[in-house]
Parts: C-alpha cells; structure tokens; sequence
C-alpha cells in the first residue's frame, strides 16, 4: 500500500530528445492511474522511470512518500506486467511466480503457499505445471498477473497487458484486472493506447500527449469537459466532431460559408472550434430551432450500421462529422439532416486547441 | 504408394505451385523439378563425401605396399592392429583432451566477450567486425602466427614468458606444446562463437531481463537463471559444431605449430591418420583409423543429439 507521486519528471534522450517534459502526478493509495495516449507520447517511458528501468533526467519520483529516484528496479518493491508478459519460457508456470520470492530469500513453505495462493485467486491451479508455451494467451495474461501478485508489492505496474488479447478476451480480463486491483487494493499504474480501456480501468485518468499532460482528472470528467481538442479527439469512439467557426458582425460562420443562428454563444475574434459528441446530436425533421442549442444542417456522406446503433457520416460547413443514432438509420447518401446540438452539449475551443470555458 | 514427391518450404518462399493453405508443405506440379533442384546439393555431397568415405573402408580392409603395386585383402587385420597400438590409444587421448580443452576454452571465452559486447553501446558494430576477423585468418597461418609468437627461440611472447623464470620450450615440453596449440585452435574458433552468442543474446527479449531486475535478481544471478538458460539452444549447436571443429578442422594449426610433438604429445587422430598414411604410406592403417574416426564422430554427435539435446530449452 503506497501513494506514488511524480513531481516535475522529466527524460531527456542525449542532448535534446525530450520524451517526458515535466510531469506531475499524484496517485492516491490503492487507486488505478491509467496513463493513455498516442504511441510515442512518452507514457511507456514515464511508466519505466517509475518501474526503475529508465533512468530519470530531472524532477522527483516518490513512492510511499520514499524518493526511489536512485534505487533499482528491484529495490522500489513494485511488479510490472509486461505487454509481451515477459514469462520465462524456460521455467513453469510455478517457477516463473516463485522466481521473484526466491530472488528475496522467502523460505520455501512461504514461496509455496503464495504461489498457490496467486493461483487460486487466478485460476491457474491445474496450469502450475506448464511451461508458458504450453499456455494460451489469456491464461499467459494471467501467469504475469501472478507474478505480479504473488509479491504483494506496494505498486503494480502495467504496460499495455491486454494490447496482445484478441477483443473479446481483452474485454474479460479488462474487468478481471479491474476486480482484482479492488480487491486487492494495491495502488496501480497503467499505460495504454486504447481509451476504451482508459474509460473504464481508471480511477484518476492522465491524457498524454507529445510528452505532457493534457489532462488529469476522472474519467467522466474528462470525457465531459476535455481540456482540449487533442483530448476531445481522443478520448471517445468515436472522436467528438470538431467544426471551425469565425464570428463577424451579424453571427457566425462555418468554414465553407455557412451561416449559423447561435444566440449567446460569444465566439473570440479570431474564431473558434465548435465540439460536439456523436451522440450528444439530436436529428430532427424540418427546420426546427432548439432553445439555446446550434441547429446545423448535414450532408449525409454515408451510413455504418454497427448492430445497437448506426454511424452517420456526413459533412456540415466543409468539415466531415459524424453521428451516432440508435438501432438502424433511414438516411441514405446524399440526403440532408437537420442536427441540433443542446447548449449543454456544445464545447468550445480556441484555435490554440484549448477549451474556452463555457461558465 | 507412390506421392507426388513434395518438399517443405518456408511458407511463401515459392508463390507458383500448389500451395496448401494453413501448411508449409508445397506440393511440385512437375514430379522431376525436386530431384533437379536437389542434384547440385546431393553431388557435392556424393562425390565430396560418399565417395571418399567409400573409399577409405575399402582401403581399411586392404594392405598395399606405399607405391600400389601390390594389393591384398586382410580382411579386420588393420582394425586389429590399429586398436592394439599404444601409440593409437595415445592418439585417442590426446585428442579427447584437445577437443574438451579446445572447445571449453572457445566457448567460454565467445560468451564471455559477447556478454561484454552487448553491453557495448558506441561503437558496437566495429567493435563485433573487429571480433570476428580470426575466422577470416586460415588455420595454417594462425598456427604460425602462434608459432612466431611463442617460439622459444624468435618468439616475442615466448621471450617475456621465459624471461619471468618460466621455462617455456613447447619443442620439448608436451603439456607446453598441447597448451600452444589449444590456445591457438581456441583463438581462431572464438570468433566464429562469439557470433553466435551475440545473435543468441539479441535474441532474448529485454523485458525478460527487466523482468527479472524488478524480480529482485542480481546481474550475475540474471546471467545464470535467465539468459544462459536461454541461450541453451545456442550453445548445444556451438558443442557440436566445436567439438567437430576440434576433430577435424585443426590439422592445419596442429600442423604448423608442433607436427603432432614433441613425441607424440600432440598427435591428434586426425593427424595420425595423415602422419601413417602420408607420410609413412601404411596406407591400410591410415584408412582403418580414418573410419574408426568416422565412428567415433557419428557415436558423439549422437550422444550430444540423444542426451545434450535433452536439456536444450527451445523458446
């Protein structure tokens, strides 16, 4: 049990590569801290510099309120689940959970019963036997996780564990992760590309991006007030349609030079974007206004019906959007759509990308 | 049953034929294509070893006088007397103790500096080519360069041992001269190790290494329980591929430094087989040593194959 905090934390490779550009984090004790974003946004190695595996240019690494910044891998008492899951092929399943004990001099009634314990927990009883390659890849997913467990480490650490599992698969041990993280209560890092995965796992959710932290913050907080349109786009599937408007003197415009009503939304001189989600679209017949919203008109560019609901693509003012409706969608190609985004739906952004608060 | 003669290929290597989904077996249209696209590979091997091989336990079951003009057939006569020779069994020492100290030394010396190169971060190429140049030198100018340098007479290491008291003279001392001629089989095999071990090496994930520092595991302790466990694979075909080195592919070395002396101290099997059948023309001994040999090395590459293999972990 242990609170991990990040102060500052920067990696420079050589001479001018920045990868990580001054991170603050807080992790409370026992929560879930997804890290996600693009590859290459510095998250993996942010994880790593925490694991002890790189080394950390400049800033604070504490966990337990310890600055582990020079201490080993080892001696930082975290585990770390691999995105190839790192077993080793030559021990079974046993070995490959006593191995970490063995290593800390734990005597052997000890080593025995939390191997097996770690099995019990995970189903993996009847596989202790096997050597990894005899295993499919859930139940190799599972030997890493007891790895993990079986040292009762003060943090866990994952790098993308499921980003190998087929879907359906990746959907079970999502929530099997998420169940024993609670149960177990051990404060937990995770980095991921997927915001699926993000949504769902975290407890506090960090969006990355080019090195920095977009945002930091719940995951419900960020889906509904992302701090920028870099956030926008990426957290959600899918993305948030983003529409650049500029005002002049009689109201606002849309890129290709569609004129639209928009009472009370103050637009700043050198224009704005406009977000709204897929969902958050109301599609209406005729000409309706709606009360404070921003009706827009829409092209429809093609349909995608994924079973529960349906994806309408369509362009509005030059800019491709789309919209998610229930069930199965009459439009067809070509046709126009009356959509009404409710105030409350609408974000705004400025051209540099960041959220233009709405109160 | 006659089948259409088929050949296993690497999946996608040929993309015309019969190609079987889900399977790596191609399956030739033409019944003649196979045979023709392996005549070249089963000549070489026909004429450059079938043949020989033939010839030599032909031989071993004739006497002939050294110019040919008299030949007789005895039958296991020089089998009998080749095993019932002291200086055979000698032989047979002398190279078991060559083979085990000759492949030892190259393989723990190439692992050694693989550990290391892999560690190398700048530089790494030049310094790997700089690595592998031995294999490029021939055994006989290896053997001499080791001559030259250990000579007790020119030798120019010969003289900075001899002048902290040692009394290195390899000509007259046999341990010396097996320890010459070691070393210099070694030095050239090392070369050729060590290229395998860094490619065994790149080949193990590093997240297993990291794997294993999170799971509190020294570097040496790594070394022992992770990599060189996993590089089993690796060193089980260097043990063979040495130990056939050792037997074979030394003569040249052996030839340049020592001739097989002083005595018989250095006389490896291979060797005896040249020195009586070349140079002393017991043409009939030469050729029953020369399949006793040939025994010998299918007998332990067996054994290597049947109970080595065992222990071998592939990934």
């Amino acid at each position: 049990m242990a609170n991990v905090e990040l102060t500052n934390v920067r990696k420079v490779y050589g001479s001018s590569v920045e990868a990580v550009k001054g991170i603050n984090i807080a992790i409370d004790d026992g929560a879930l801290c997804v890290l996600v974003g693009p590859s290459g946004c510095g998250k993996s190695t942010l994880l790593r510099m925490i694991a002890g595996l790189e080394s950390i240019t400049d800033g604070t690494v504490k966990i337990d309120n310890k600055l582990v910044n020079d201490l080993g891998p080892a001696e930082r008492d975290i585990a770390m689940v691999f995105q190839n899951y790192a077993l080793y092929p030559h021990m079974k399943v046993y070995d490959n959970m006593a191995y970490g004990l063995r290593n800390r001099g734990m005597p052997k009634d000890q080593i025995d019963k939390r191997v097996k314990d770690a099995a019990q927990i995970l189903e993996l009883t009847q596989l202790l036997e096997r050597r990894p390659k005899e295993l499919s890849g859930g139940q190799r997913q599972r030997v890493a996780m007891g790895r993990a467990i079986v040292r009762s480490p003060k943090v866990f650490l994952f790098d993308e564990p499921l980003s190998n599992l087929d879907a359906k698969l990746r959907g079970q041990m999502r929530v099997e992760i998420k169940n024993l993280q609670r149960q177990l209560g051990v404060t937990s890092v995770y980095v991921t590309h997927d915001q699926l995965e993000a949504m769902t796992l975290a407890d506090i959710l960090v969006v990355m991006n080019a090195g920095s932290v977009e945002q930091i913050g719940a995951p419900l907080d960020i889906y509904e007030k992302p701090a920028s349109t870099f956030v926008a786009s990426f957290i959600g599937a899918p993305p948030m349609n983003l529409v650049p408007v500029t005002a002049d003197g009689s109201g606002l415009v849309l890129g290709d030079g569609t004129r639209i009503g928009a009472e009370g939304l103050v637009i700043p001189g050198n224009g704005a974007l406009i977000g709204f989600r897929p969902e958050d679209l109301e599609v209406s017949a005729g000409t309706d206004t709606h009360a404070g919203g921003l009706a827009l008109d829409l092209k429809v560019l093609g349909v995608e019906p994924v079973g529960a609901e349906s994806y309408v693509y369509g362009m509005v003012g030059g800019e491709r959007v789309v919209v998610r409706v229930p069930g199965r969608s009459t439009s067809q190609t070509e046709d126009h759509l009356r959509v009404i985004i409710p105030a409350d739906k609408l974000h705004l952004f400025g051209t540099d990308g960041k959220r233009i608060s709405s109160e | 049953m006659v089948t259409a003669p088929s050949v296993i290929l690497r999946a996608g290597l040929f993309t015309n034929g019969t190609f079987m989904a889900s399977s790596t077996r191609v399956t030739f249209p033409n019944k003649l294509l196979p045979y023709v696209l392996l005549a070249p590979q089963l000549a070489i091997t026909a004429i450059f070893f079938y043949w020989p091989a033939s010839q030599a336990i032909y031989q071993s079951v004739l006497r002939e006088d050294p110019f040919g003009l008299s030949t007789q057939f005895v039958g296991l006569d020089n089998f009998r007397r080749v095993l019932g020779d002291p200086n055979y069994l000698n032989s047979l020492q002398v190279t078991l103790i060559f083979s085990v100290a000759t492949a030892l030394i190259a393989m723990a010396l190439a692992l050694l500096l693989a550990v290391m190169a892999d560690k190398v971060i700048r530089g790494k190429g030049i310094y790997r080519t700089l690595m592998i140049w031995p294999y490029a030198v021939a055994p006989a100018i290896a053997g001499m360069l080791w001559l030259f340098l250990f000579n007790p007479s020119m030798g120019t290491l010969a003289y900075l041992v001899r002048s902290t008291g040692y009394n290195w003279d390899p000509l007259l001392n046999g341990d010396q001269a097996m320890v010459l001629i070691v070393s210099a089989a070694a030095w050239k095999q090392i070369s050729y190790n060590f290229l395998f071990f860094v490619a065994g090496l790149q080949s193990i994930p590093k997240s297993l290494i990291e794997a294993a520092a999170i799971d509190g595991a020294g570097e040496t302790k790594r070394f022992w329980t992770i990599v060189f466990p996993l590089l089993a694979p690796t060193t089980f075909f260097l043990l063979v591929v040495n130990t056939v080195y050792a037997f074979f592919d030394t003569f040249g070395i052996i030839h340049a430094v020592t001739g097989g002396g002083p005595g018989k101290a250095t006389e490896t099997l291979v060797y005896k087989v040249y020195n009586d059948g070349f140079v002393n023309l017991i043409l009939g001994d030469s050729a029953a040593q020369s399949v006793i040999l040939m025994i010998i090395v299918i007998g332990l590459t067996a054994i290597q194959f049947r109970y080595v293999e065992r222990k071998v972990h592939y990934g």
